[in-house]
């Protein structure tokens, strides 16, 4: 261990963890208008990178034009999941059932996939995915350095989307307090199906990257969502900054835990984070102490 | 006439927003006493603070002169203070017996509660009596959500009622409320009152409060504004200029 | 309920006498085998029901007393050098009660969350363990461990793990049971409808989750035990799995969250259905789809499960056209004039 491959693990870390961060805003931002914990986030992650997958191998298009298509694709997917399954969740226990839907949901992805595609492991390929920028002694490979661009763009649209947009204003107000959002007049089923729809669309392109980093099968869906349920949760449930530091925290931890110590401990030490930052602070860096119903 | 429960010098805030400022009040054993106020002037909160279900920034609620600022809601029930909510809270999935006999836990050990029965045959009887009190004897066996809006009410009084609390603090009893169930309230309530206990109104029902309490107190943005008789609250120039002045129902 | 007391209790000896005489009729070992693998999955599905059925907190997370189950009764085993045999079996109770010695910190910490970061913190015990086990040397790292194999002839070896999990069936069951009717029962069922209202009417919340918490650790730490002994291999990833956390929440779901037959009925049925597709090689696959629609069906259709469903359309035909003790759910009219005329009567 060296101070330069403990630089190159921060690196690493702050941009997979920007990716991370991306996809957490998605699954954090669905909880916060819809009281909901989309389980089904991880096993969507996977179907956009398998979507990547059918365009680049089969239709030869380029992994980041891919996602023209898929982006809007999932945009679509995700209001047609808010209006199939979560607007019929009863108000009561909401949250409770809406894990139990969002998992009934992912296994079905995880079914059809293995049924397309089998069970053998893949990954994305591009001719830029094995080519590193050479920078300051380090290499950087392309990919994270373009899929950590990618994420910063997305994110920066979301943030236009819902601090300068009036449906954005919509869905903060929501976020904040969703009866008085109500009694302002916000239309509440669009800000909800709309919402679900912006936090499934970021999922194409969080697959993307991921399948261009990491080889994948329909089961890689698990690791993904439990990784991202602790991040928004370390964040602060509703909070899409919080989504963002803690994703770049705990993946770099992990990065950082695995050079120093050893990298079998390191993902053990991605969990336990989570349970020591709750020991202090019980609703997340930046959850408020809520006065929900659950 | 000594004080049964007290709140004295309280402050809550919730991030920026001051609920409640310097708030005192003490509800003098053996009467009832009646809490007013604009809408968004705290009186929840106040009731929140003094059951345990929020802590104070600063200031002290007293029960029977000992100190209970930050017990929790449990250990306050246990002493004696039972409280309603504005909306009207049960346990929709339980009947209505059971709900009731949720009141009547005796703290025993933790092995005979798994292996009894809920509820001993005195416990039974016992909640059937409170359910006659409240004319819902014939539907004790009901879901708890079935039950109209006014029965339910009813129902959420009787179980704390059934615990036998030296103070009931009720908030907004009448709330959508028909005129004839009002009365039979306001009778139920003084009945208990001259059997002994002592109760604590939050209401905008001003027929209600007036008719009812023995003595009043104006909340207004968080802080006591007035406090004495009907009459004397009634007259005060204050309270009218609270009411109708100051725009402030922000209740977001 | 009173009259149908007898009913009941018929159909109950009816149930155990099935269970005990299934193996000498059915002894084909792969049957067996499969009724093994059920009762273990009745046994999880119940005794999670006993906690996140009755208190209304889903947790995700009860591999980890699974696991620890299955690794406490082999290392036991190994270490204190049990011959392989019926032996083995008298320390399925001590891994049940390691198990829920291990649920005490864990349930500790958990509990402290709201209902949305419970389910969260105990998906990550879970990965913690399963990493822990995987990584730790005297756990075997993720080779795994085998506890001792005894030497019983093959066409009764599953009889003997068969009638333990039965006899853990049966224990679960009664508890179940008996915690549903008693005082801390009906503490449960009112911190699920209203934490906050409970805690204000005297409940001790803390206390109530937790021990529920614990003891539903204990019968699922049994089962781990057993299942390590029958197997006679365990590997960290199949002894904390996250798809036994789901397996066991969607069992008791579709039975019926909260009764005390719906987890066995849905350990039943979605056993049966996945030991079925095991078998047929090829469809694994097609039964998560099978498994994820069956769920949604019954989610979006029955949301309160099988058993209490039935239950409903039963009560709705006997009571067909008699109003009897039901008040209406709006009418707040003629409903309060009988109330308030009741009350006047005192």
């Amino acid at each position: 261990m060296n101070a330069s491959s403990l630089a190159k693990a921060v690196i690493d870390g702050i941009l997979t963890g920007g990716v991370y961060a991306l996809m957490a805003a998605g699954l954090t931002l669905i909880f916060g208008v819809m009281d909901i914990i989309n389980i089904a986030q991880g096993a969507l992650i996977v179907l956009g990178a398998y979507m990547s997958y059918v365009l680049s191998v089969h239709l030869g298009i380029d992994l980041f034009l891919g996602l023209i298509i898929t982006i809007p694709a999932f945009f679509v997917l995700g209001v047609f999941i808010e209006w199939a399954f979560m607007r019929r969740l009863r108000d009561q226990e909401r949250t409770a059932m809406s894990i139990l839907v969002t998992y009934a949901v992912a296994i079905i992805i995880e079914g059809i996939l293995s049924v397309i595609f089998g069970v053998d492991f893949v990954q994305l390929q591009a001719s830029y995915i094995n080519s590193s920028f050479h920078l300051l002694g380090f290499y950087l490979p392309y990919i994270y350095v373009f899929g950590f661009l990618l994420a910063l763009v997305l994110l920066g649209v979301l943030y236009y989307i819902l601090y300068r947009t009036h449906f954005g204003r919509g869905v903060r107000g929501s976020l904040q307090n969703r009866s008085a959002a109500e009694l302002i007049g916000v239309n509440v089923n669009r800000v909800r199906a709309l919402s679900v729809g912006i936090g499934v669309s970021v999922t194409a392109a969080g697959g993307m990257v991921f399948g261009a980093t990491n080889s994948f099968n329909p089961s890689s869906g698990y690791d993904l969502i439990s990784r991202l349920l602790s991040i928004v949760i370390l964040g602060g449930l509703g909070s899409i900054g919080g989504a963002l530091v803690a994703a770049v925290f705990m993946v770099t931890l992990e990065d950082v835990v695995a050079v120093v110590w050893s990298p079998v401990w390191a993902t053990l030490v991605y969990y336990a984070s989570l349970i020591v930052v709750l020991s202090f602070m019980p609703n997340g860096l930046f959850g408020r102490a809520a006065v929900r119903a659950q | 006439m000594s004080t049964l429960i007290e709140a004295d010098g309280v402050c809550k805030s919730f991030g920026g927003l001051q609920a409640l400022s310097e708030c005192s009040l003490s509800v003098p054993k053996g009467s009832i006493s009646g809490l007013i106020g604009p809408n968004g002037s705290g009186k929840t909160t106040l009731f929140n603070v003094m059951t345990g279900y929020e802590r104070p920034t600063a200031g002290e609620i007293r029960f029977d002169g000992t100190a209970i600022t930050g017990a929790t809601p449990e250990k306050v029930f246990g002493l004696g203070v039972g409280r309603t909510f504005q909306i009207t809270r049960l346990f929709f999935r339980l009947t209505v017996l059971e709900n009731i006999l949720v009141a009547t836990q005796r703290h025993e050990g933790w092995l005979r509660s798994v292996a009894r029965r809920a509820g001993s045959a005195a416990e039974h009887d016992r909640a059937l009596e409170m359910l006659e009190f409240v004319g819902l004897g014939r539907l004790a066996n009901s879901p708890a959500g079935n039950l109209s809006y006014g029965q339910r009410k009813l129902l959420e009084l009787a179980s704390l009622l059934v615990a036998d609390p030296a103070v009931l603090l009720l908030d907004e009893p009448t709330a959508g409320v028909n005129p004839v169930l009002i009365e039979q309230l306001s009778e139920r309530i003084r009945e208990l009152n001259r059997a002994g206990k002592t109760f604590l109104v939050v209401e905008h029902n001003m027929e209600f409060v007036m008719g009812l309490c023995h003595e009043v107190t104006v909340l207004h943005q968080g802080r006591t504004l007035v406090n004495g008789t009907p009459e004397e609250v009634r007259a005060n120039p204050a309270v009218l200029d609270a009411y109708l002045g100051g725009g402030d129902d922000d209740d977001f | 309920m009173t009259a149908r007391l007898p009913f009941r209790a018929l159909l109950v000896g009816v149930a155990i006498v099935i269970l005990g005489v299934f193996p000498l009729v059915f002894s084909n070992p792969t049957t067996t085998s499969i009724a093994v693998f059920t009762l273990i999955f009745m046994v999880a599905a119940s005794s999670w029901n006993m906690f996140s059925g009755y208190s209304g907190y889903i947790a995700l997370g009860h591999a980890v007393y699974f696991g620890v189950g299955a690794y406490a009764l082999t290392l036991l085993a190994n270490h204190l050098g049990f011959a392989a045999g019926w032996g083995v079996f008298a320390l399925v109770p001590v891994a049940g009660i390691i198990a829920g010695l291990v649920a005490i910190p864990t349930g500790v910490i958990a509990l402290r969350a709201r209902r949305h970061t419970f389910v969260v913190i105990t998906i990550a015990f879970m990965f913690i363990f399963q990493l822990a086990a995987s990584n730790f040397a005297f756990t075997g790292g993720s080779s795994g461990l085998q506890p001792p194999t005894p030497l019983w002839s093959a066409t009764s070896y599953n009889d003997h793990f068969y009638y333990v999990a039965a006899v853990i069936l049966v224990a679960t069951v009664l508890l179940s049971w008996l915690v549903r009717r008693s005082r801390f029962g009906l503490q449960l069922f009112a911190i699920r409808d209203d934490e906050e209202r409970a805690r204000g009417l005297g409940v001790r919340v803390g206390r109530v989750k937790l021990s529920a918490f614990v003891l539903s650790a204990i019968p699922i730490g049994m089962v781990g035990g057993v299942y390590a002994y029958f197997l006679g291999q365990i590997f960290p990833q199949f002894a904390f799995d996250p798809l036994f956390d789901l397996s066991i929440a969607l069992m008791a779901f579709i039975g019926g969250l909260g009764t005390v037959w719906g987890p066995l009925l849905g350990a039943l049925v979605l056993e049966s259905l996945q030991q079925y597709f095991t078998v047929q090689s090829g469809a694994s696959q097609v039964y998560l789809i099978i498994y994820g629609g069956l769920f949604l069906a019954v989610i979006l259709l029955l949301p309160r499960g099988l058993i209490p469903s039935v239950e409903d359309l039963i009560r709705r035909w006997r009571t067909r056209g008699g109003a009897q003790d039901r008040a209406t759910e709006e009418g707040g009219g003629d409903r309060t004039a009988d109330v308030v005329k009741a009350a006047g009567a005192r």
